[in-house]
């Protein structure tokens, strides 16, 4: 594993529009690497300007150790799947394949060659004399992968390759993808707006906004330890807690009229407007006194009916549950306490029908440990759009929560709309 | 509600008024009467008539030279106007170009005839097939132009970048892909450019040359001599050139259709 392919100080204007800003990224050989973002963060931008579409106003893309910036697209050892797959038409499967060998003169004993291997690789041998549009979307993405790959580009560019694609073959591509990317072990660099693809497939990603990379890392670590709001928000699903930080907590000191065991330095006292104080650990050593954010995921906080026993570290705090969406696998809770909505997944390990889950208008206990929360760097408010909203209509039976319909609902809920 | 019969019955009205004179002509041409107006027996012997004129097949020569000289010359011609018309749509100069390719499809014919005439007047240049072979390009690539930018609308510019993406120089592409993606457009609109100027009359008669007469020309000269039976034959053989070119134009413009 070798820094293969670098930007470096890469920027590109479209007027005064900033679609990348000084961007210094390397990948490594045989990565799968994503770029994840919302549309006008600047990721196709910096894959075009890879791919030699666009040339970048300062910095240079070096490749294997070679400057690529000024050469054109067709003397680039890199080669792209298109959103639109952009098969040509008036060519038959064969003959897209066969297109960069012939383009580059190669002999027509080791262009049939290769083509064949092409076809048994995406498992379209018998497919090989039909035309693009007699083939099925997801055919035509195996065309254009086997396209670009019969070449043995040095990195392969994928624009979000599966946005055309329906949820199922999506599905199937994602793994067909990651099979290919392991048989061929080419440099990827994958281009995408969609979380779950990038988490599923990637090595390592960069998430971007608004043309500069906000984190990069293994999906684990953005998923986990996300150095923004933004991350936080636009990677899965999540709460924000705002407040100053406070003094460390004192041995045997009470929290919220409950005994808290905390001695480590390491866990810092979180002061909330018109809330009990939380407590979490704070690796990045914030000062008291400092007005810090902290996100802690829907998954990571329990819900009961009970009051949870206090144990070392633990946040217990109350609540009424304001929405409930049954999804199948898991619930999700949106927990309304003072000002803040929380939202609570809870996955269903054991058979539903048996117990008798939590409802509407119901006081319940939210826990976490105080490690599941975690500190964040950067804050906007805007980044709180991006959060996962409770549906508009509350309280109607629809076939996602029909089972906890059968049991009537104690008392009226309130539709909710977001409290801050 | 029963659907109202009025459509139908203007339909096939318009219809009758279009092309009942054009079924006459068709038929009077295989008519041995000298005259129109009685039927005496079914023969050939107009078109056999029409074989053994050597004028006719000198005008017919002339119309064919011209058109597809015009066609060729506008298809080039056209095909590069749509091209930087779709390419840099929205711009000053090429909303101007946009007009400028617009106006022959709507000017007055013998307003276009008489200033080209001036124009190689002007520009004492000698009359003749090729005065009247330009003179067609002047209208025809407008054709063209407007059939190959109806295809450019739909046409997925990606594909130009994969091309490039996958080793293409320009030319390459533009040989590879983009022409025979291209082609069925760039050939319907030739194939009406050459069906117009295979019967343009007013443009031809004002820019024609001693020598240089065409077909429509002829046509028109031999009415102010009186043959009507053979002009009969004459037009059924243009008629026919016609709409087998119209036919081809609109089957290619259906199939890139599919294709793109």
């Amino acid at each position: 594993m070798s820094e293969f392919l670098e930007f470096e100080d890469v920027s590109k204007h479209y007027g005064p529009v900033k679609a990348v800003d000084h961007v210094s990224l390397t990948v490594k050989q045989g990565e799968f690497f994503s770029l994840l973002g919302p549309s006008g963060c600047g990721k196709t931008t910096l894959l075009r300007i890879l791919a030699g579409f666009e040339q970048p106003d300062t910095g240079r893309v070096l490749l294997g150790g070679e400057d690529v910036t000024d050469l054109p697209p067709y003397e680039r050892k890199v080669n792209t799947i298109f959103q639109s797959y952009a098969l040509f038409p008036h060519l038959s499967v064969w003959d897209n394949i066969a297109f960069g060998l012939k383009v580059a003169k190669r002999p027509k004993k080791e262009i049939k060659e290769a083509v064949a291997k092409m076809l048994a690789l995406i498992q379209m041998e018998d497919q090989a004399w039909k035309k693009p549009d007699q083939i099925s979307g997801g055919q035509k993405q195996r065309v254009a992968i086997a396209r670009a790959l019969v070449n043995k580009p040095r990195v392969l560019l994928l624009d979000e390759p599966l946005a055309a694609l329906d949820l199922k073959l999506r599905q199937r591509m994602l793994i067909e993808l990651d099979l290919i990317h392991d048989e061929v072990g080419i440099t990827f660099l994958y281009v995408t707006h969609d979380q779950g693809e990038a988490m599923s497939l990637s090595d390592r990603i960069a998430v971007m906004k608004l043309g500069k990379i906000e984190q990069l890392g293994t999906p684990a670590e953005i998923y986990e330890a996300p150095r923004s709001s933004f991350v936080a928000a636009f990677i899965g699903d999540t709460n924000f807690f705002d407040g100053i930080v406070a003094e460390p907590l004192e041995k045997n000191s009470v929290l919220d009229g409950f005994l808290a065991v905390a001695v480590d330095k390491d866990y810092s006292r979180l002061k909330i407007e018109d809330f009990p104080d939380l407590e979490c650990y704070n690796d990045k050593q914030i000062k008291e006194g400092e007005h810090i954010f902290l996100s802690i995921r829907p998954e990571k906080l329990r819900i009961s009916r009970e009051r949870p026993d206090p144990a070392p570290h633990l946040n217990v705090i109350e609540g009424r549950v304001e929405d409930v969406i049954y999804l199948g696998s898991q619930t999700k809770y949106w927990v309304r306490t003072g000002d803040y909505r929380i939202s609570v997944i809870r996955q269903h390990s054991r058979f539903l029908l048996d117990e008798k889950p939590i409802r509407w208008g119901e006081r319940v206990w939210i826990s976490w440990h105080a490690d599941d929360g975690f500190m964040l760097e950067k804050y906007s408010e805007q980044d709180e759009n991006l959060i996962q909203l409770p549906p508009e209509e509350v309280g109607e039976t629809t076939e996602a929560n029909q089972i906890l319909a059968r049991v009537p609902a104690p008392g009226a809920v309130a539709a909710g709309t977001p409290a801050r | 509600m029963k659907p109202s019969r009025f459509p139908l019955i203007v339909t096939w009205a318009v219809i009758a008024f279009f092309y009942i004179p054009i079924v006459i002509l068709v038929a009077n041409s295989f008519n041995s009467s000298r005259f129109g107006g009685s039927w005496e027996s079914t023969s050939l012997k107009w078109y056999i008539r029409l074989m053994n004129e050597p004028s006719i097949w000198h005008a017919l020569t002339n119309t064919l030279v011209i058109a597809g000289a015009a066609t060729l010359i506008s298809m080039v011609l056209g095909t590069s106007a749509a091209f930087a018309l779709h390419r840099f749509a929205g711009s000053k100069l090429q909303k101007l170009h946009y007009s400028i390719i617009y106006t022959p499809l709507v000017l007055p014919e013998i307003l276009m005839g008489l200033s080209m005439l001036l124009f190689f007047v002007a520009l004492k240049v000698q009359l003749g097939l090729a005065t009247i072979a330009v003179a067609h390009v002047t209208f025809c690539l407008s054709y063209v132009a407007m059939t190959v930018l109806a295809r450019l609308q739909d046409f997925d510019f990606a594909i130009i970048e994969a091309a490039q993406d996958l080793g293409a120089g320009w030319w390459t592409t533009v040989w590879k892909v983009l022409l025979p993606m291209l082609a069925p457009g760039i050939l319907a609109g030739g194939l009406l450019a050459f069906t117009l100027s295979i019967d343009d009359f007013v443009i031809s008669f004002f820019v024609a040359g001693p020598g240089s007469t065409t077909l429509p020309i002829k046509i028109y000269s031999m009415i102010k001599y009186g043959a009507p039976p053979l002009i009969n034959a004459l037009s059924t053989i243009l008629l026919t050139i016609t709409f087998l070119c119209v036919i081809a134009s609109q089957y290619l413009s259906n199939r890139g259709r599919q294709a793109a």
